[in-house]
């Protein structure tokens, strides 16, 4: 597969400010390539320079080996963009608006009503293509946007936070579509803050921290970072904060709150072992336990040093550990 | 390359005519501002209003242009509409000439109430009809580019609506709407020469009221002309600066 996105120490400045900092990476043909890290990161600064909205301050970039700087309309062509924010006219109809961006990416006048057709069934919007963009709902608006962004048949797909503010239903439908594109051959790249998305969805990911990439692999070999590391989730019938958790720690990291313990083990066998007799000693009856596989989001705090809003929000609900 | 840049050009127009411009409340204002302006002028001075006509005709196309086409622009770039379009694959130029002639359509449908109430109404004649119609459009175009320059300039609706106001009134009392550029001071005269509705009302004047001289007609379709591109180029200049 040959690379369809190249940047070279790709650079944006605002005043003083580094918003993306001399990145480099390259994106293969037909693959869901993932942009993840936490908000302010780059992400969006970088699919901006990339598209034509924002002038890079330094280096180089190309998209189907046009540069971003000398052969823009050339990139503009053989890309779709769906920003952050639904940007369609809220004036106009569905279709008025998906004949609009038909025009402007001169999609023979033939194919256009076929095309909308298309694209309106794909995405479950035949029953409101003469609804205005402006009355749809969140999810909605994403659908037709997206459905914009691919009227001209794009070889290269940006997508910024695709699912961000949409309810679940509509995030799964998303990403079961995104999927299915892959199968055409498009090239997708998206940017998230949410790693299970990028997880179930990416070929590739890079992670982007403070405008850098710090790395770019498989989700696989990115979990691969904390690999030989599994959680052991263990209920007690009783509370075991006050209990002395010394013995455990042997084993591992621990964290209690209420009736729960996680134990972050190297060796689950020998580790439930000890588990099972430290329960028996204690005098704690045992009414569940679960294991816990890696997950990118713990490689992504261990690459990045960043704890991401879900880890956050669990590390919230255990109250902050033992 | 120069068929999709027209083709861009094109549904850049009808999408803002549609979207924006040819609304029912737009319409109405379209009607009401010259229908009111003559009235105004005829109530105040009834014999005198077809030596006012050329002054209303170029002021008409003046707010005609400008007022809607800032709000437009300005109201886009605010929603992240504009973005939509640079994404497309057109040039920058591309963007504001669609722009630029979406407010001078609604521009030509302002003037052209004006005049039409001014012929049928206030005894107001053209004298050289096809001229009158290709000054009109020059007017329209130069005013609208004023309009769009004034709006990649800022950042929000109402700054655009105040910045338009700062040079739209001067321009009525320096460019000779109501009294002629030639009776004010040395020094306003230089002013009004700097500014493009002087040039219009004066090429109107010669077109509706007469006489014609040609070489002041090339002079002011020169102006005209000059005005455009100037007004185009940096307004471009400006949306390219915005992307940095």
């Amino acid at each position: 597969m040959s690379d369809v996105i190249t940047t070279q120490s790709l650079t944006k400045y605002y005043d003083s400010l580094v918003a993306v900092d001399h990145i480099s990476m390259q994106v293969k043909e037909g693959e869901i390539f993932g942009f993840l890290g936490p908000n302010g990161a780059g992400k969006t600064t970088t699919i901006r320079m990339l598209v034509g909205l924002t002038t890079p301050s330094e280096g180089t970039a190309t998209i189907k080996g046009y540069d971003i700087r000398k052969e823009i309309v050339n990139v503009k062509r053989c890309v779709g963009v769906v920003p952050e924010t639904s940007n369609l006219y809220n004036e106009l109809t569905v279709w008025e608006n998906l004949r609009f961006m038909a025009g402007m990416y001169h999609v023979p006048k033939n194919e256009r009503e076929h095309r909308i057709t298309s694209l309106l069934k794909t995405f479950g919007l035949t029953d409101r293509r003469g609804a205005k963009f402006g009355g749809l709902s969140k999810g909605l608006k994403r659908r037709a946007t997206i459905a914009a962004a691919l009227v001209h048949h794009p070889e290269i797909l940006f997508l910024d936070e695709p699912t961000s503010g949409l309810d679940v239903m509509s995030a799964r439908s998303l990403r079961k579509f995104l999927k299915n594109l892959r199968e055409t051959g498009v090239t997708v790249f998206l940017t998230t803050h949410y790693i299970e998305e990028a997880d179930q969805l990416c070929d590739r990911i890079a992670i982007i921290v403070k405008g850098r990439i710090i790395a770019v692999d498989t989700p696989e070999k990115l979990k691969a970072v904390v690999q030989g590391t599994s959680v052991i989730e263990v209920t007690f019938t009783s509370p075991v904060q006050r209990i002395n958790l010394e013995e455990l720690e042997a084993y591992g990291q621990v964290e209690a709150k209420d009736n729960t313990l996680w134990i972050q083990v190297t060796d689950v066998s020998k580790s439930l072992k000890a588990l099972t007799s430290f329960a028996d000693d204690n005098g704690l009856e045992v009414v569940y336990m679960n294991t816990v596989k890696p997950s990118l989001e713990e490689a992504f705090v261990k690459l990045t040093g960043v704890e991401s809003e879900v880890m956050l929000m669990e590390k919230e609900r255990r109250g902050g550990g033992a | 390359m120069i068929k999709e840049e027209l083709e861009g050009i094109w549904h850049i127009l009808l999408k803002d005519l549609k979207a924006y411009y040819f609304k029912p409340p737009n319409i109405s204002w379209g009607i009401l501002f010259p229908l009111v302006l003559a009235l105004a002028f005829t109530l105040r001075n009834p014999a005198g209003f077809a030596e006012l006509s050329p002054g209303l005709v170029a002021m008409a196309a003046l707010f005609g242009t400008t007022s809607m086409e800032a709000i437009v622009i300005t109201f886009e770039k605010r929603v992240g509409a504009l973005e939509r379009l640079i994404m497309a694959p057109v040039s920058l130029l591309t963007i504001l000439v669609g722009k630029v002639l979406g407010g001078a359509v609604f521009g030509l449908v302002i003037a052209g109430v004006m005049t039409l109430i001014s012929l049928l109404f206030l005894n107001a004649v053209v004298t050289y009809p096809i001229l009158f119609i290709a000054v009109l459009i020059l007017t329209v175009l130069a005013h609208s580019a004023l309009g769009a320059l004034v709006a990649v300039s800022v950042k929000e609706v109402f700054e655009a609506q105040t910045l338009s106001n700062y040079f739209r009134f001067p321009m009525v009392f320096l460019c000779g709407v109501f009294l002629p550029v030639e009776v004010m001071p040395i020094p306003i005269q230089v002013i009004a020469h700097l500014l493009p509705l002087t040039y219009a009302v004066d090429a109107f004047r010669q077109v509706l009221i007469g006489p014609l001289h040609i070489s002041l007609m090339l002079r002011d379709v020169a102006a005209l002309i000059l005005f455009l591109t100037i007004f185009l180029m940096w307004a471009t200049r400006l949306l390219k600066k915005s992307l940095g």
